[in-house]
């Protein structure tokens, strides 16, 4: 067990070493001179010199390379060029605006997915066997794009007047600027819990104002509706596919047996294995999820990663491509480890071989 | 039937290549059979047939061109709404004439006798957008095909090579592979884009490279179980050369999976490139793509909605078909699947 967490931990250092260089390869990789860029009109040889001189540019690429790494080691990723702010201030600020965005959408996921998927494996081939599977087959294949677009259109325009209306963009109602929590405790500010007050909802809850809450809470519901269809319906077919294939084994047969009743039989012996792959596809979907961000980020002009990134690479922002696509892949990476290692918990047959 | 014959190509190695070959055509034959029998399989093969018959009579069924932009000549305003003409040779029956009149009415779908009619409206541009939603299938559909393609063809290559000969070789590939992997696709798919230029083209290159990952995996895995079979240490034995084994014994076993994990990857691939294009990273926007039409009017969801409408549903109906039809492939391939 503890080998085979070890050997798994190992394994991922190269990739890890990999991402760096990734990473770095694809922030020089852009065309376009960071200079230009991040100046614009105000780009001349001479300032240039001096930008390139004042960030690096100037060396060698691999004296570029081995700086970078000692930054990144020491927690340093750079300056935005574009905002002049340190690059891990503001991951600081929009990480939590994507982490909250994407825990939302997949706890949607799961709350309607996983109990979809046990009624249509348990009814298989019912009406609502078959409503769920088409269900599920649209949900796969409409672009996040399109959807966020219609649900806009459909809550802040069709049903704005009535009860269901839901504002169709940003965090928060313009003009409401909540009270980090740290402040209203009375604590100093640090990085850590600035980066706990950039959780909306959290914050909301921290500094009990329920109306900030529900204010942020409405603001969610239409992106994370968006972003969650894809994982929703994977993983509504997930628990429907192998549900069918727990409910033929004979154990199910003995649970029966033994006069238990139907509910227990499904919902504590059948579902139980069945959600091992369910937990599998979870650590799967956040690659789609952060790709999906980037998108619905855009759509619902929220500032969070995949926002942010897509606007470095479109301006050249070297350091803030290079920091936050590191931090992207560095999470992406470890949800993956940590989804072998639970799997190994919950799965013995894993544990044995 | 189709899925015993996987086991009869792999416990007879011994025999000709020819049977094998044989196997192989039966075998195909019998998938598509299989997976005909599924129904939502049939409706992706419809809607895919539908699809492609939009792409290749494109200039025959669109009123207008793809680019030609028609306020100056016809006087209408751009962003105009539908306008669909009922006419007595569609509908005979008067009755029924009246009533799908006032449906199109109460729906905002008719318009003066006098106006020209376009049945999904104007664009921004004052362009027929139904002409362009029949053109934008050729964009989609052969997009896809290629970056998959382009895809398949490098993925099969670098899984032969890392599954059949393993070693540092297998060791570096795949941790290459597992970097590749690490990023979102869609991030790693707009840095080599920007990286490239916009246009089309860097697109479909952008989409494919990003997922030949999934299908050197896929060939290696496969690669990896055939090497260790009896058939093949009988061909090394008989001096047949590696080559040969890779291209006679390796890849004839990959293709199966290959075949799923292609018609699936399609669909994906489609909804990346309408996503690159929604980002502004995808062709020219003259270019009736289904994506950057939906973009260059996304702002205005709430005065046409239309006009994001109609490309989002293609997008989605061309996802929807490979989606369908992948689904059908596999489970008629699987052999775990047939109780």
């Amino acid at each position: 067990m503890t080998r085979l967490v070890g050997r798994r931990l190992l394994s991922s250092i190269p990739v890890l070493f990999g991402i760096l260089l990734a990473t770095f390869a694809i922030a020089r990789l852009l065309p376009g001179d960071a200079c230009e860029a991040a100046l614009q009109e105000r780009a001349d040889p001479q300032t240039c010199e001096d930008f390139n001189r004042r960030n690096g540019f100037d060396q060698p690429i691999l004296t570029q390379f081995g700086d970078y790494l000692g930054d990144v080691f020491t927690g340093d990723l750079g300056d935005s060029v574009r905002f002049r702010r340190p690059v891990m201030d503001l991951l600081v600020e929009r990480l939590p605006v994507t982490l909250q965005l994407s825990a939302a959408a997949l706890l949607l996921a799961v709350v309607v997915g996983v109990p979809l998927g046990v009624i249509a494996g348990y009814r298989q081939n019912s009406k609502t066997d078959v409503a769920t599977i088409v269900g599920a087959n649209v949900g796969v294949s409409i672009p996040v794009f399109v959807l966020g677009l219609v649900l806009q259109y459909l809550f802040a325009k069709e049903l704005a007047d009535t009860p269901f209306g839901l504002p169709p963009s940003g965090q928060l109602t313009a003009g409401t600027i909540p009270e980090p929590f740290y402040d209203a405790w009375g604590l100093e500010k640090n990085t850590v819990f600035d980066f706990v007050a950039n959780f909306d909802l959290l914050n909301a809850v921290l500094i009990w104002r329920w109306d900030v809450f529900v204010d942020a809470a409405q603001h969610l519901v239409l992106p994370a509706l968006a972003l969650s269809t894809i994982p929703m319906a994977v993983i509504t077919r997930m628990t429907r596919s192998s549900l069918l294939d727990v409910l033929g084994l004979d154990y199910v047969r003995t649970a029966r047996a033994k006069g238990l009743r139907e509910r227990v039989v499904v919902v504590r012996h059948a579902l139980r294995n069945s959600l091992l792959p369910v937990v599998t596809v979870l650590g799967l979907s956040l690659g789609t999820l952060i790709g999906g961000a980037i998108l619905t980020e855009t759509i619902f002009n929220l500032t969070g990663v995949g926002k942010t990134l897509f606007d470095a690479i479109q301006g050249r922002d070297y350091f803030v491509v290079q920091g936050f696509t590191l931090m992207v892949a560095v999470v992406f990476v470890i949800i993956n480890l940590l989804t072998d290692i639970l799997y190994t918990f919950l799965d013995p047959k894993v544990r044995v071989s | 039937m189709a899925v015993e014959e996987i086991p009869l190509a792999e416990q007879h190695p011994t025999a000709e290549l020819g049977p094998t070959v044989q196997a192989q055509r039966g075998l195909w034959r019998d998938a598509l059979r299989e997976t005909l029998r599924r129904r939502s399989a049939r409706v992706g093969v419809a809607v895919l047939g539908l699809l492609v018959f939009l792409a290749v009579f494109a200039p025959v069924l669109a009123p207008y061109g793809e680019r030609e932009v028609l306020i100056e000549s016809e006087g209408l305003r751009p962003r105009t709404e539908p306008c669909i003409h009922v006419s007595v040779d569609w509908v005979p029956d008067v009755v029924v004439l009246r009533q799908v009149e006032s449906f199109l009415e109460s729906n905002g779908f008719s318009c003066p006798s006098a106006e020209p009619q376009h049945l999904m409206g104007l664009d921004g541009n004052g362009r027929d957008v139904f002409s362009r939603v029949l053109f934008g299938a050729r964009v989609s559909l052969l997009a896809g095909v290629v970056a998959v393609s382009f895809a398949v063809v490098i993925g099969t290559a670098l899984g032969l090579v890392a599954g059949f000969f393993g070693g540092w070789l297998d060791n570096v590939l795949m941790r290459v592979m597992d970097v590749f992997l690490a990023f979102p696709a869609l991030l790693l798919a707009i840095a080599i884009v920007t990286a490239r230029g916009p246009g089309l083209f860097n697109a479909i290159i952008a989409v494919s490279v990003v997922t030949i990952p999934v299908y050197a995996r896929v060939v290696r895995s496969r690669a990896i179980s055939v090497r260790e079979q009896d058939f093949v240490a009988a061909d090394r034995a008989l001096g047949v050369s590696e080559l040969r084994i890779l291209t006679h014994r390796v890849l004839p076993n990959s293709l199966t999976p290959l075949v799923v994990q292609g018609t699936l990857g399609i669909a994906t691939a489609v909804l990346e490139l309408a996503a690159l294009s929604f980002v502004g990273l995808g062709g020219d926007p003259d270019q009736a793509e289904w994506g950057r039409m939906l973009a260059l009017e996304r702002n205005q969801i709430f005065t046409s909605p239309h006009l994001v409408l109609y490309p989002g549903v293609m997008i989605m109906l061309n996802v929807l078909a490979f989606n369908l039809i992948g689904d059908g492939l596999r489970d008629a391939l699987d052999p775990r699947l047939h109780r």
